[in-house]
């Protein structure tokens, strides 16, 4: 074992150890802040994960994306609605819950040790076909620029289809929080 | 794995550890003094501007105030309320502080820049102990985007710092810091986008190499809007004055920090003052070619000082920014909030966008840059961006007209009809 893959392994294990105790707090926790707080952790793990594999963008957009947006949203929600008081974990709202998680937790592990079993002699025969990293390349930026003619160019049309989805989803939301005069319930010949 | 540095590939020696131990710790060293250079600084500057003294009683013209102030915090009782959540309240002034800290990991300090002697561009790299690396912590491909990630964890630091005093007005303040931040980080990136077109590169050393000369600085290369987009949304980043109404006394008592005493409270304190300087380093990096000189002629004027001629312009550089956001303190009254958040929404950003999108024509449709192509662009871009603008402007006096009409009592509010 070199320095590079002992280093890489005190990487992963670090960054192992932040994205489980993170995810254990998710679900332990009983103040919803704290959760959340869990939850960035376990983003950041991952995007540690995603350095140690040289997708530097994919780990960047991780932090801006969901540690620095989604998770504030949810932050602001939680201190907004006012339900950021500790909770009791022991009552059960819906009964059928937990035995649905536990069967579905044992599946998922199962099916994940498959996946692992199943595919362990393709990872060692070829090794990282996918995006080509930079020190492979030599080229600082060619993870982005692989990145960037993929989504932008074999992928433009899927691309654009997603804006249009959020366009309508922002719209539909204004639409639902709009306050309307009173005697026009029927908001229709108002839109148009 | 690690591809930030040239220092890091291949085997690990010990003299590339060394080394990077030592900038660790310089970087580190250079964070703490600046802040606390700027902390005195501002006091000093605005109480020039306020034709007042200033600080005078500590060392020569006060010079240790800040020194005198940090330590006495340490020795100040540390309060908790008793409501107050004590993981996150313990917490919340290192989120705040750290990221403000490791945006200078990213940030050129100094290095050889320039042009070489058959014309092509220095790329920064020096030689330390027959090791070739930067003067700067670390190159990562990423680079700028480093630093939008860390001012966007910033916002927690603030926003559990009120919730977890678990009293009102500390809320309230969190709660407006963190509506502001986020809806100023968009025009932040907008205008970034700006700078990164004409750069083609994320990593900031690379950034900093293509500036060499004043047209190519991108103050100038991405004219003059991007750059006064990004100061103000930064401005607004950092909560400063005019926008600093996440602590307005007169509403808040405190703000997000009411609750803070002692050495938690310096920590704010620090980090806010951290904060102006990252970003005033990350300004001149972005729009002022960093540590490359400004040459007068053919001159550069600091090339005596040899190998730190680079770090003194880059110094001398953020000096004038920081002598900007004091200006801007001592000058500019606060903003109302409704204001604060329509001069975001409603002028920066679609400036910063439009202005992205006037760039990426230019670009597109005038690669030479011959005047006659680029004059058509332009007008061909003008006048679709004022159609945009006047659907713009047109949807929002109807929602204004519809909202009027929605209530029955029209509001008070001035500025509504305009």
């Amino acid at each position: 074992m070199n320095d590079a893959t002992f280093l890489e392994y005190v990487v992963f294990f670090a960054a192992a150890v932040m994205i489980l105790g993170g995810a254990v707090g998710v679900v332990a926790f009983r103040n919803p802040v704290h959760a959340a707080l869990g939850l960035v952790l376990t983003l950041f793990g991952v995007a540690v994960q995603f350095v140690a594999m040289e997708a530097h963008f994919l780990a960047a957009v991780q932090i801006i994306v969901y540690a620095g947006a989604i998770v504030v949203l949810f932050l602001f929600v939680i201190m907004l609605l006012g339900v950021d008081r500790s909770i009791d974990l022991s009552i059960e709202p819906l009964n059928v819950q937990r035995p649905l998680a536990a069967i579905m937790s044992v599946g998922l592990l199962a099916l994940i040790g498959a996946a692992i079993v199943q595919s362990r002699d393709a990872l060692e025969i070829n090794p990282g076909t996918g995006v080509d990293t930079a020190t492979a390349t030599g080229d600082n930026d060619a993870n982005i620029n692989q990145l960037a003619t993929n989504l932008f160019g074999d992928h433009v049309f899927a691309f654009q289809l997603t804006s249009v989805l959020l366009i309508v989803a922002v719209v539909g939301t204004v639409l639902m929080t709009r306050k309307w005069p009173k005697g026009a319930e029927e908001p229709v010949e108002d839109v148009a | 794995m690690i591809a930030i540095d040239p220092l890091l590939e291949g085997r690990l020696l010990w003299t590339p550890l060394l080394i990077v131990i030592l900038k660790v710790v310089v970087v580190f060293v250079i964070g703490l003094v600046s802040t606390i250079f700027m902390v005195n600084f501002e006091r000093k500057m605005v109480s020039g501007l306020q034709n007042r003294i200033g600080p005078n009683r500590a060392g020569p013209r006060g010079i240790f105030q800040a020194l005198a102030d940090g330590i006495k915090s340490f020795f100040k009782e540390d309060l908790l309320p008793s409501r107050a959540d004590r993981v996150v309240f313990r917490l919340a002034p290192f989120l705040s502080f750290v990221p403000a800290f490791l945006i200078w990991s990213v940030i050129p300090l100094g290095g050889e820049f320039g042009p070489n002697d058959d014309g092509t561009l220095k790329d920064g790299t020096v030689v330390w102990f027959g090791e070739v690396t930067r003067v700067q912590l670390a190159d990562p491909p990423i680079g700028i985007l480093v630093v939008l990630a860390l001012s966007s964890i910033a916002v927690y630091g603030i926003m559990l710092a009120g919730w977890s005093s678990g009293s009102k007005y500390p809320l309230l303040g969190s709660v407006r810091a963190s509506a502001q931040m986020v809806s100023y980080e968009a025009a932040l990136g907008l205008s970034l986008a700006a700078v990164l077109l004409s750069a083609g590169t994320l990593s900031t050393a690379s950034i900093v190499a293509q500036q060499d000369s004043f047209v190519n600085w991108n103050l100038v290369s991405t004219g003059i809007v991007p750059f006064i987009v990004f100061l103000i949304a930064t401005t607004a980043e950092l909560n400063r004055p005019p926008f600093d109404l996440v602590e307005a006394e007169q509403e808040l008592v405190g703000g997000f920090n009411t609750e803070y005493s002692g050495i938690r409270f310096a920590l704010f304190f620090l980090s806010e003052f951290m904060g102006v300087v990252t970003m005033s380093a990350v300004i001149v990096t972005l729009f002022f070619g960093g540590p490359q000189p400004l040459f007068l002629g053919d001159v550069n004027v600091l090339a005596f000082l040899g190998p730190l001629s680079g770090t003194a312009w880059f110094a001398l550089k953020l000096l004038g920014f920081l002598y900007l956001f004091v200006w801007f303190r001592a000058t500019l009254p606060r903003l109302r909030y409704d204001q604060l958040m329509d001069f975001g929404w409603k002028i920066l950003i679609p400036v910063a966008l439009g202005w992205f999108l006037l760039l990426a024509a230019l670009r597109e449709f005038s690669p030479d840059g011959t005047f006659a192509d680029s004059l058509r662009v332009v007008v061909i871009s003008l006048a679709v961006g004022a159609a945009a603008g006047g659907l713009f402007l047109l949807a929002l006096r109807v929602a204004q007209n519809n909202r009027l009409e929605a209530d029955e009592t029209p509001p008070t509010r001035e500025g509504v009809t305009t």
